[in-house]
C-alpha cells in the first residue's frame, strides 16, 4: 500500500487531533495550528486526487483489521478527493478572509474554542465525504451539526442564539428522519457498508420483496438530508444563521456544511440504493419540484431582503434549489451539473460573504443597502470581489456560474420531455431574478452618491490574509469558468466510479 | 394487517413514539418540551433497532461454553448501534440544553415565540 492511501484517514485524524490539542492553547496559537492543519489537509487531498487520477480508480482503506462486511471503511475516488480538495481550500480561504472578524466578534477567552469547532467541522466534512459506512456517515452528520451550531452561537448576540436554536431544531428533525431511515435500511439489508447494502437492495428489488419499506426508507433518508441542507420549504433557519454569525462561520456554513449533506445524499443514491432504483421510486421528482420552487422563491426573498448578508443568505436558498433541480432531472448530466454547482457555489458564496464583510466594514459596519452606497470605492478589493462573485452567480461567461447554468440547461434538454420546458423556463426566470438583486447591489456599491459624511472619506485596506483569500477565490472562480472541461470530466469520471 | 401489526408490536410502538417525538420537536414552542420531544424521537429509533435485533428464544451474544454457532445468539450489531446513537443523542441534548440556558438568561423565557417578540423589541430600542 502506498503512503498516499493513508492520507484520507490521516487528514480526518489530524483535524480531530488539532481540535483536541487546541483546548489548552491561546487563541492565536490555536489559529496558527488550525490554519496549518487545514493547509496540510488541502495538500494531502491534492496528492490523493493526483494519486487516484494516476491509478485510474478508487481505493478502499480498511479502518481497523476487519475486512469488508464487518469492518469500517474509507473510500477515496476521484469525486471524493476533488471535493475534499475544494472544501479544504474554501475552508482555508474563509478562515483567512474572516480572521480579523473572528477575533473581534468572539470573546478573547473563547477564540480557541472557535478553532476547535472549525477543526471538528473539517474532520466531519472529510469523514462524510470519504466514509463508506452508513452509520459512520450518520455519526459524522451529527458531529457536523454540533460543530456548525457551535460556530453560530459562539458570537454572543441574542440573534445568533435564536438562529442557532432554529438551526439546531431543523437539523435534529432532519437527522432523526435520516437515522430511522438508516435503521430500517439496516433491518432489511443486514449491512452497513455501502457496497453490501447495495447488493442486498439490488437483490430485494429483483425479487420484489420489501417494496414499500424500501420506498419509505428512500423518502426518509432523502427528506432528512434535504431538510438538513435547507431545501426550499425547510429553509427558515438559513437567513438568520448565515446573517448573524461571524463572517467565517457564515461563509463556511453556506459554502460547505449544507453541501456536505447533499454530497452524502448523492453518495447514498448511487452507492447504496442505486440510481436506477431511485429514479423508479420517483423521489427525484419531489426534489425536482421543490428545487424549482426554491430557485424562484429564494430569489424573490433575496430581492426583498433589506440587508446584504440576508440577501446573500436567501440567494443560497435559490442555489440549493438549483442543485436539487439538477439531481431531480434524474440523468447523469443533471447530476454532473449538480455536483459542479456544489463546487461553484462553494467558491462563489464564500467570496460573496467575505467581500460583503469588507464592504460593511467600509460603511461603518452598517449592513443595510442604503449604508453601502459607494462602498466599493472605499474598499476597492472587496468591491471587485463582490463584482466577480455577483457576475458569477448571475452567470456571466468566463466565470464558474456560467458553466453551472450551461450544464443545467444542457442537462435539462436531455431529461424526460415533461421536465425540459419547465426547467428551462424556471432557469431563465431565476437567472433574471438573480441578476436583479445582485446587479442592483453592484450598481449601488459603485455609485458614490448620498454617502453619509461619517465614512465618506474612509479608505479600508484589506489585511494581507483577507486580500489573499479574496484573490484566490476570484482566481478559482475564473479557473473553474475557463477550465471547466477537465473539471466536468473529472466529475463525470467520479460519478461513474460511484456506480 | 391486524395480526402482522400485533406480531411486530415493538416496532409499531417505536414508530408511533417516533411520530410523537417528531411532532413535539417540530411544533412545540417550549424549548424544554422540544428537547423532550427530541429524546423521545431518538429513543424510539433505539427501541426500533433493539426490537429488530432481538430474536425470540436466543441467547445474549456472548460466547459461553465454547458454543460458536451463530444461530444460537441474537444479532449484537443493533445493540452497538444503539450505544453509539445514545452517545450522539446525549451530546446533542447537552448542546440544546446549553442553548436553552443561554436563551433563558438573555430573554427570561423558554417560549420561542415570546423570545422572538422580546428580541424584536430589544432590536427596536
Amino acid at each position: 500500500m502506498s503512503l498516499v492511501q493513508n492520507f484520507p484517514c490521516f487528514s480526518i485524524v489530524i483535524c480531530m487531533a488539532a481540535g483536541i490539542f487546541s483546548t489548552p492553547l491561546k487563541g492565536k496559537q490555536a489559529k496558527r495550528m488550525t490554519l496549518a492543519v487545514v493547509t496540510m489537509v488541502a495538500m494531502m487531498s491534492v496528492l490523493t486526487l493526483l494519486y487516484v487520477m494516476d491509478a485510474g480508480g478508487s481505493f478502499v482503506y480498511t479502518m481497523g483489521r476487519f475486512p469488508a462486511p464487518w469492518g469500517n471503511e474509507i473510500r477515496a475516488g476521484i469525486l471524493e478527493t476533488l471535493l475534499a480538495t475544494i472544501f479544504s481550500l474554501v475552508m482555508l480561504f474563509s478562515l483567512l478572509g474572516g480572521m480579523d472578524q473572528v477575533f473581534r466578534d468572539i470573546d478573547e477567552t473563547k477564540v480557541n474554542l472557535y478553532f476547535i469547532l472549525v477543526d471538528l467541522l473539517l474532520s466531519s466534512l472529510l469523514a462524510i465525504i470519504y466514509t463508506n459506512d452508513l452509520f459512520t456517515g450518520y455519526v459524522f452528520v451529527e458531529i457536523n451539526t454540533i460543530a456548525a451550531c457551535g460556530m453560530i452561537m459562539i458570537r454572543r448576540s441574542g440573534r445568533s442564539l435564536i438562529a442557532a436554536t432554529r438551526y439546531m431544531v431543523m437539523s435534529l428533525i432532519g437527522s432523526g428522519l435520516f437515522l430511522i431511515g438508516l435503521a430500517m435500511l439496516y433491518d432489511i439489508s443486514g449491512h452497513l457498508l455501502m457496497e453490501n447494502v447495495h447488493e442486498a437492495v439490488t437483490h430485494l428489488v429483483q425479487t420484489g420483496e420489501y417494496g414499500i419499506p424500501l420506498l419509505v426508507i428512500i423518502s426518509f433518508i432523502t427528506v432528512g438530508l434535504a431538510i438538513k441542507s435547507g431545501l426550499y420549504p425547510f429553509h427558515s433557519w438559513m437567513p438568520d444563521a448565515y446573517g448573524y454569525s461571524t463572517i467565517s462561520s457564515s461563509s463556511i456554513l453556506s459554502a460547505l456544511v449544507s453541501k456536505s449533506y447533499i454530497i452524502l445524499l448523492i453518495k447514498i443514491f448511487y452507492r447504496v440504493i442505486g440510481f436506477d432504483n431511485i429514479v423508479i421510486s420517483k423521489i427525484v421528482n419531489v426534489l425536482f419540484v421543490f428545487g424549482l420552487v426554491g430557485m424562484v422563491m429564494g430569489s424573490v426573498s433575496a430581492i426583498m431582503a433589506k440587508d446584504i448578508y440576508k440577501m446573500i443568505a436567501y440567494s443560497s436558498i435559490a442555489q440549493i434549489g438549483y442543485i436539487y433541480m439538477g439531481i431531480g432531472l434524474a440523468t447523469e448530466e443533471g447530476m454532473i451539473a449538480a455536483v459542479f454547482h456544489v463546487l461553484t457555489h462553494a467558491i462563489t458564496k464564500s467570496l460573496l460573504f467575505l467581500s460583503a464583510k469588507g464592504l460593511t466594514v467600509a460603511s461603518g459596519r452598517k449592513r443595510s443597502f442604503s449604508a453601502l452606497q459607494g462602498a466599493a470605492f472605499r474598499n476597492p478589493l472587496a468591491g471587485a470581489a463582490f463584482l466577480v462573485g455577483s457576475l458569477s452567480m448571475v452567470g456571466t461567461p468566463m466565470l464558474a456560474g456560467f458553466i453551472s447554468k450551461l450544464l443545467f440547461a444542457m442537462a435539462a434538454l436531455g431529461a424526460t420531455s415533461e421536465k425540459v420546458l419547465i426547467t428551462l423556463i424556471v432557469l431563465a426566470v431565476s437567472t433574471i431574478l438573480n441578476a436583479v438583486y445582485f446587479l442592483h447591489t453592484v450598481v449601488r456599491i459603485y455609485t458614490p452618491v448620498n454617502v453619509p459624511e461619517e465614512y465618506k472619506y474612509m479608505r479600508v485596506h484589506a489585511s494581507p490574509g483577507t486580500a489573499a483569500a479574496l484573490f484566490w477565490l476570484i482566481f478559482l472562480n475564473f479557473f473553474m469558468g475557463m477550465m471547466s472541461q477537465p473539471i466536468t470530466d473529472l466529475i463525470r469520471f467520479g460519478i461513474e466510479m460511484f456506480a | 394487517m391486524g395480526p402482522n401489526l400485533w406480531m411486530n408490536v415493538d416496532e409499531v410502538a417505536a414508530v408511533i413514539l417516533f411520530g410523537i417525538g417528531f411532532t413535539t420537536l417540530l411544533l412545540h414552542k417550549n424549548m424544554i418540551k422540544k428537547i423532550i420531544g427530541l429524546n423521545i424521537m431518538d429513543t424510539a429509533v433505539y427501541l426500533f433497532l433493539a426490537a429488530m435485533g432481538y430474536v425470540d428464544n436466543r441467547l445474549a451474544p456472548i460466547v459461553e461454553h465454547g458454543i460458536t454457532d451463530a444461530d444460537l445468539y441474537i444479532n449484537p450489531i443493533p445493540s452497538g448501534l444503539v450505544l453509539t446513537g445514545i452517545v450522539v443523542s446525549v451530546s446533542v441534548t447537552a448542546l440544546m440544553l446549553a442553548l436553552t440556558i443561554r436563551l433563558y438568561r438573555k430573554y427570561r423565557s423558554l417560549d420561542l415565540d415570546e423570545i422572538l417578540i422580546r428580541m424584536q423589541k430589544e432590536e427596536q430600542r
